[in-house]
């Protein structure tokens, strides 16, 4: 047999090795999560904040972190994307001829992506010792929302500058300004890809535990300002599962269970409601 | 009017970087005429073409000295508005480009922009331009729908009508049919004839029997230098320029 045939079949192996590899994890982690979940998921653990000596096995729930989790993840994608929304307009619109600035400014935001979040979370905690300020909503909203900047960012970034020059054109050529374009022509182009920017960071700012650690704080109640402490789902399931009780761990796992599938919901549901925008993407 | 010229370019030099790609032009495109940019692949039609909406300034590190007067007014001049001047000019380009939206919105988005508000007004611009554009038959019952679904013949007629619904004077090409198939290339060289008694057009061109069929008046380039300009006749005819009649016999390509 000759030596391209060979190679041809080696790679055909080694791409279905790695397809079942994916496969067959995704499926061992949901299947763990949802058979030691599932017999603790009951309508009570979701409706219902913690009652006095839920961790060591009464009566509750965890709506105070599904609801902390909720508002945290949701402000700091917000947040996060209002911010890197015009940094990455100005890199591929504005400033499209010079090449070197935006270079500086991916690098940066790659050098961000790669640090852990529990830095931005020690960061955050040194900031507010500082000054003095408490754990709150608010806090783990401005840091996890530093923490999935630089995912938004360069999500964008990447789909904004495969668009082609003639579509740029084609709106100049009108006489559409430079943000005309890049709100009315070139954010819808870009909508599919914007919104997978957002989920990906929406489920990376629910699933962070490390950042809203010291800036979140946690609490057993659902907050009424944004001044105040919030749980987080992560957190929630870590002091579940470090208890001694083997009932709380279960419910522990019930928790990660809620918590996958709060970004599942979330995914469908944002995926229908832009399905009007991605048809007319050309 | 009639033979008066509608854009004037004077001394124009550009250089992408160190490459010097158009020598000192100087030509004038007649109004309400068709005007043909012919010349071998590389020469620099599309870089002129780019210069008259200043569209060229979105090019990497390039450089434009020289003065292009439209109606007068030069469009280098660092007051002049660059909104102003591209709303003046239709472009069609190389391959459609339909903007991301319906294509009721194609059409709105230029008077949009430029302020129109009225709903009933904007129903009756989208038709009238469709209308202009010969393509109102094809898609009345689906303006709704999105552009990137019509033909790419459909869709540079509905580039044609997206460029007229700004209300410019002139029509820019830059070798408009290239995409197309040839049935909807003669759809639109048909729409230039019918055209130039309200517009001046000006377009490139790489296939010379296109220009001969439809340009009144040519330019011929050749390694960024203007060879020849006048009557579409004249030149294939009479070519006083030996590079021109090379070209013109095909012996340059
Ligand atoms: N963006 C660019 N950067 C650098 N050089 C370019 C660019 N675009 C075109 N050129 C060069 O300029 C010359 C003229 O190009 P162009 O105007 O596109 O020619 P034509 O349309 O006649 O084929 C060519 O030599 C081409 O390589
Ligand atoms: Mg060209």
């Amino acid at each position: 047999m000759d030596k391209r045939k060979i190679e041809e079949s080696i790679f055909k192996v080694l791409m279905i090795i790695s397809a079942i590899t994916i496969i067959v994890s995704l499926g061992l982690i949901l299947g763990s999560i949802l058979y030691k979940g599932l017999p603790s998921l009951s309508w009570e653990m979701i409706s219902q904040t913690p009652k006095g000596g839920y961790y060591l096995g009464k009566e509750g729930g965890i709506l105070n972190a599904i609801v902390g989790s909720v508002l945290l993840a949701f402000g700091a994608t917000i947040l996060a994307a209002i911010i890197s929304f015009p940094i990455v307009i100005f890199i591929n619109v504005y400033n499209r001829q010079n090449r070197w600035l935006a270079n500086i400014i991916r690098l940066t935001f790659d050098i961000l992506w790669g640090i852990p979040s529990i830095v931005y979370g020690a960061f955050g905690f040194t900031i507010m010792i500082f000054f003095g300020i408490k754990t709150s909503l608010l806090a783990g909203i401005v840091i996890v929302s530093l923490v999935v900047l630089p995912v938004i960012a360069r999500a964008i970034d990447e789909v904004i500058k495969m668009i082609p020059q003639g579509l740029f054109d084609a709106s100049y050529a009108l006489g559409a300004t430079r943000l005309e374009t890049s709100l009315k022509v070139i954010a819808r182009q870009a909508s599919p890809g914007i919104l997978t920017a957002l989920l990906i960071a929406f489920g990376r700012a629910i699933g962070d535990a490390a950042a809203v650690l010291f800036t979140a704080g946690y609490t057993d109640y659902i907050p009424t300002s944004i001044f105040q402490s919030v749980a987080t789902l992560p957190l929630a399931i870590f002091f579940q599962l470090g208890t001694p009780f083997p009932e709380v761990q279960a419910r522990g796992y019930a928790s990660a269970l809620i918590l996958t599938l709060v970004i599942l919901v979330i995914s469908i549901v944002a995926r229908l409601l832009t399905r009007k925008y991605k048809k007319f993407k050309i | 009017m009639e033979q008066s010229s509608h854009i004037k370019v004077k001394d124009l030099n550009v250089y992408y970087g160190q490459n010097h790609v158009l020598k000192n032009i100087n030509i004038e495109i007649p109004n309400n005429q068709i005007t043909a940019i012919i010349g071998p692949s590389g020469c620099g039609k599309t870089t002129l073409l780019k210069c008259f909406n200043r569209l060229i300034e979105s090019v990497d590190g390039v450089r434009v000295t020289g003065e292009v007067l439209v109606g007068g007014e030069n469009i280098y001049d660092p007051k002049a508005e660059v909104t102003h001047i591209r709303k003046k000019m239709g472009l069609l380009s190389q391959r459609p480009f339909p903007l991301p939206m319906s294509i009721y919105d194609n059409i709105a988005y230029g008077p949009k922009i430029h302020g129109e508000r009225n709903k009933k007004e904007l129903d009756r611009i989208v038709e009238h331009y469709l209308k202009e554009a010969s393509l109102w038959e094809e898609v009345k019952d689906r303006l709704k729908t999105p552009a990137g679904s019509l033909s790419i013949g459909q869709q540079q007629r509905l580039c044609l009508a997206r460029g007229l619904a700004v209300e410019p004077d002139i029509i820019l090409g830059d070798e408009p049919t290239s995409a197309l198939d040839p049935q909807s290339s003669r759809h639109i060289e048909q729409k230039f004839i019918e055209l130039k008694e309200k517009y001046s057009i000006v377009f490139v061109t790489h296939i010379l029997r296109q220009a001969k069929r439809i340009a009144d008046y040519l330019i011929f380039i050749h390694m960024g230098e203007i060879i020849e300009c006048g009557p579409t006749k004249e030149i294939l005819e009479n070519p006083k320029e030996k590079k021109t009649q090379d070209y013109v016999l095909g012996i340059i390509s």
